[in-house]
């Protein structure tokens, strides 16, 4: 018996519990890359709309922030620009997930213990999560490609296109495989290993964004060469179809999972290589309430994204001062801003835009405080309620933490996009307008929520699946709604769709209103049906 | 207000599933009810009902004089409860837990906390998340121990406890039964139930088989008895009781029934009894009987 017997066998069982997660997550991302090609195929027909377009991705560090450097000046370049990064990191999330969720998070189970006993060598396990994820790595590169090409681009393009993507969701994996030896928990695991992305991510944004143009030209400078994302942008698909840079990726990988199974070598089945801290001995007064523990529970995600958005808020503010300069260059580029932040002046439509979909992306942070609800449900929960506390109570003590979380995060973000813009423009104008464009999201956030609320009552089984599946589809109407002109009712759908497009609108007070009465209905509704229900446990 | 808890009746399906098919249970106030049946039987289920966790089909269910769905709060106040499988915050310590469980349903004693927490031999320090099972078991006993209650409702607690751990639990229990408190307590660990309890209560598939005090659930059954007599015995199979008769010359073994136990002495007399030993049956053979032990049947048919 070798330390890897049992591989398959278990490699298997991954692939059986995942069954629906990951074509789910495959599917996803081959329609986020097919739809946007085949939106950029017909926005940009043209040579000359295709240039303009990557004259203004070269000239912008906003567009190069977000989406890297375009290749060249084709369709097939801009889809590179319009889904790499984001794809990128779809890719490398579900790489980390799928690793942690089969090591990790079977020793925090004791599932691990279990199948540890059995005939199954000490390698087996980490082996098995490494095969699948990097087996849906490999399938994603391939749905990427089929996707991208079936848009009308070349299929070379697309090809390099997919393996750029999936080698970097392959990088993720080895570097989730790492966190989940030295990490003690599956949700450590998850957070340093996305701490990680997020550099990467970061590293790669700063060296192209700070990069000087050229004669109408851009190279990415040195941080973006300490990135996985940086390196995969290499490959430049379409352009020229290297896939040298890719070397780099297999080598990591290598060296990432050497070191894994060298660590699992040096540690025993589910402990961590970091010591666990003590705790006190008796609780704190704050703590001893319903309040006091939704907090404890909500607390460390709370800082988590308010760290992240003050980062994404400074950068908003600070591009956000040449969006003038840089939008007024492309009648297109300002066309699809104007539409999308609803048109006036460029630099508010640019800040618009940009807190329209910010306010989705913290109506994450609003759904993941939640759902908390339901991971304390399958829990200790039943001992909460065999306490004198009444389940209104409990429910309302982790939806005032998300609530009150949710503008914390709103108001960081407005801050830091309006402070950051005055420090570049060096005025302080806009800054009491750019704070409200961000505060001015929580109604619609918290109609999303009281959704989230009503689901957790009405279906709770259902709950988790249902609220993540609304957040992406308010993500989408307002990303490609104005794009790909969605019919009103759909756009309609999305609560976001109703926020009034601060600063460049008028704050319209009717819609807020009508927003915040859907959060208090759907809550309500949600408390009322979670008293009369059996728990689920 | 002389019962704690009173279910008459009780059903509770889950789809398809019966869970409860009209099950009694009786608790009076001030006495230790132990609570048998084997996995799946409905015991947690029942438990669940009593904490208003779960909503009642039909049945009507009392406990401590209130109605455990709609008083849930008032209620929770007078009683402590420790789950079967204990679930905590992985990153509280374990003090912080009792703490909080104290808190949730009035306060605890700090002085009895302390003290529990050194017979449990608990450290408060460590994270949740690192105990085991026995461990966590530890905790929610502490918790509720540490609690001044009318009510303790004990859902199998000491199946991940080791036996010097089980001991400590026993006198605990045996504190809370002088104090004149009340304990429901799940078990399929006989013995500790056969310690403990004034009364138990028996179900099967979600009804009640069997209710009563020991001697009264032994009364019922058959008591083992084996002899040696002078002369070898003779007809002892013609009389009406016993069975599994095994006679091999001035030995003889055999299984009565306590109503024709007089007569089988009478019967016995007459050939000159040398020895006798006569074991009543213990809990073991009693719950054997009830769920279907090959080649026995039960005595007598509950419902």
């Amino acid at each position: 018996m070798s330390t890897f017997t049992g591989t398959l066998r278990l490699a298997r069982l991954a692939l059986r519990r995942d069954r629906v997660r990951l074509p789910l997550w495959l599917l996803g991302l081959t329609a986020v890359a097919g739809v946007s090609a085949s939106s950029v195929a017909g926005l940009y027909t043209s040579e000359r709309e295709q240039a303009a377009y990557a004259r203004t991705n070269i000239t912008s560090a906003v567009s190069r922030v977000f989406n890297g450097i375009i290749p060249e000046a084709s369709a097939g370049g801009i889809v590179v620009a319009e889904t790499f990064s984001i794809l990128a990191v779809l890719a490398a999330l579900m790489s980390i997930l799928a690793v942690v969720r089969h090591t990790r998070q079977n020793e925090e189970t004791g599932r691990a213990e279990m199948i540890g006993s059995a005939v199954v060598g000490r390698h087996a396990g980490l082996t098995a999560a490494l095969l699948v994820a990097l087996g849906a790595d490999a399938l994603l590169a391939a749905l990427l490609a089929a996707g991208t090409a079936a848009a009308g681009v070349p299929l070379a393009g697309s090809l390099v296109l997919g393996a750029a993507v999936g080698a970097t969701g392959a990088v993720f994996a080895g570097v989730a495989a790492v966190t989940a030896q030295i990490a003690e928990s599956a949700r450590a695991a998850n957070g340093t290993a996305a701490a990680v992305l997020g550099l990467a991510f970061l590293l790669r944004a700063a060296g192209d964004g700070l990069a000087p143009v050229e004669d109408g030209s851009v190279t990415s400078l040195w941080p973006s060469w300490l990135s996985p994302i940086g390196w995969a942008q290499r490959v430049r698909p379409f352009a020229a179809d290297d896939l040298w840079p890719l070397a780099m990726h297999a080598v990591l990988l290598a060296v990432l999972v050497r070191a894994a199974f060298a660590l699992t070598d040096h540690r025993d089945v589910g402990t961590g290589m970091l010591p666990v801290r003590r705790g006190p001995a008796t609780a704190a007064r704050s703590l001893l309430g319903p309040l006091g523990l939704a907090w404890r529970l909500q607390r460390g995600v709370l800082y988590g994204w308010a760290a992240g958005m003050l980062v994404m808020g400074l950068a908003l503010g600070a591009v956000g001062a040449e969006a003038e300069e840089v939008l007024g260059s492309s009648a297109e580029l300002a066309d699809v801003v104007g539409r999308l932040g609803g048109g006036g002046d460029l630099v508010d439509a640019f800040f618009a835009a940009m807190m329209g979909l910010t306010g989705v992306i913290i109506a994450g942070y609003t759904v993941q405080a939640l759902l908390r609800m339901r991971a304390e449900e399958t829990g200790p929960l039943e001992a909460v309620l065999a306490g004198a506390v009444s389940r209104p109570r409990w429910m309302l003590a982790h939806i005032t933490c998300a609530v009150l979380g949710t503008a914390a995060v709103l108001l960081v973000t407005g801050l830091a996009n309006a402070l950051a813009y005055a420090a570049a423009a060096g005025s302080l104008d806009r800054v009491g307008a750019l704070t409200g464009a961000a505060l001015v999201q929580l109604p619609a956030t918290l109609s999303l929520a009281g959704f989230v609320v009503a689901m957790i009552g009405l279906l709770p089984d259902r709950s988790v699946a249902i609220s993540w599946a609304a957040l992406g589809i308010c993500l989408l109407i307002g990303q490609l709604g104005p794009i790909l002109e969605l019919p009103q009712w759909v756009t309609n759908l999305s609560p976001f769709s109703h926020t009034p497009s601060l600063p460049a609108a008028d704050l319209a007070l009717l819609p807020i209103t009508v927003l915040a009465a859907a959060a208090l209905v759907l809550t309500a509704a949600g408390l009322t049906a979670f008293r009369r229900r059996d728990l689920a446990f | 207000m002389s019962d704690a808890i009173q279910i008459i009746d009780l059903s509770k399906s889950f789809g398809d599933v019966r869970a409860l098919d009209r099950l009694d249970l009786t608790v009076r106030t001030g006495e230790v009810h132990g609570f048998l049946g084997p996995n799946g039987a409905g015991k947690s289920t029942t438990i669940r009902v009593l904490l208003g966790l779960l909503r009642r089909d039909s049945g009507t269910v009392r406990l401590l004089g209130g109605d455990p769905w709609k008083d849930a709060v008032a209620l929770h106040r007078h009683l402590a409860y420790v789950p079967g499988e204990v679930n905590l915050w992985g990153n509280l310590s374990g003090g912080e837990a009792i703490d909080l469980l104290g808190a949730l349903r009035g306060g605890l004693d700090r002085a009895r906390r302390d003290e529990l927490l050194d017979r449990f031999r608990l450290d408060p320090t460590k994270r949740c998340r690192t105990y085991s099972k026995g461990n966590r078991q530890k905790v929610a006993l502490v918790a509720a121990f540490a609690s001044d209650v009318d009510l303790y409702v004990l859902d199998e607690p000491t199946s991940g406890l080791d036996p010097l751990m089980e001991s400590v639990f026993q006198d605990c229990v045996a504190e809370v039964r002088r104090k004149g408190g009340t304990v429901l307590l799940s078990s399929h660990i006989l013995a500790e139930v056969e310690k403990l309890c004034d009364r138990v209560s028996i179900i099967r598939d979600g009804y009640t088989v069997e209710s009563g005090t020991l001697d009264e659930l032994r009364h019922l059954t058959r008591t083992a008895v084996t002899v040696e007599t002078e002369r070898p015995v003779t007809g002892l199979d013609g009389l009406a009781g016993v069975h599994g008769l095994r006679a091999d010359g001035t030995a003889a073994s055999f299984e009565v029934e306590a109503a024709a136990m007089a007569e089988v002495h009478r019967h016995l007399a007459g050939f000159g009894v040398r020895a006798l030993t006569s074991n009543p049956p213990t809990l073991e053979e009693l719950f054997m009987r009830h769920y279907g032990e090959p080649g026995r049947e039960p005595v007598e048919a509950a419902r």
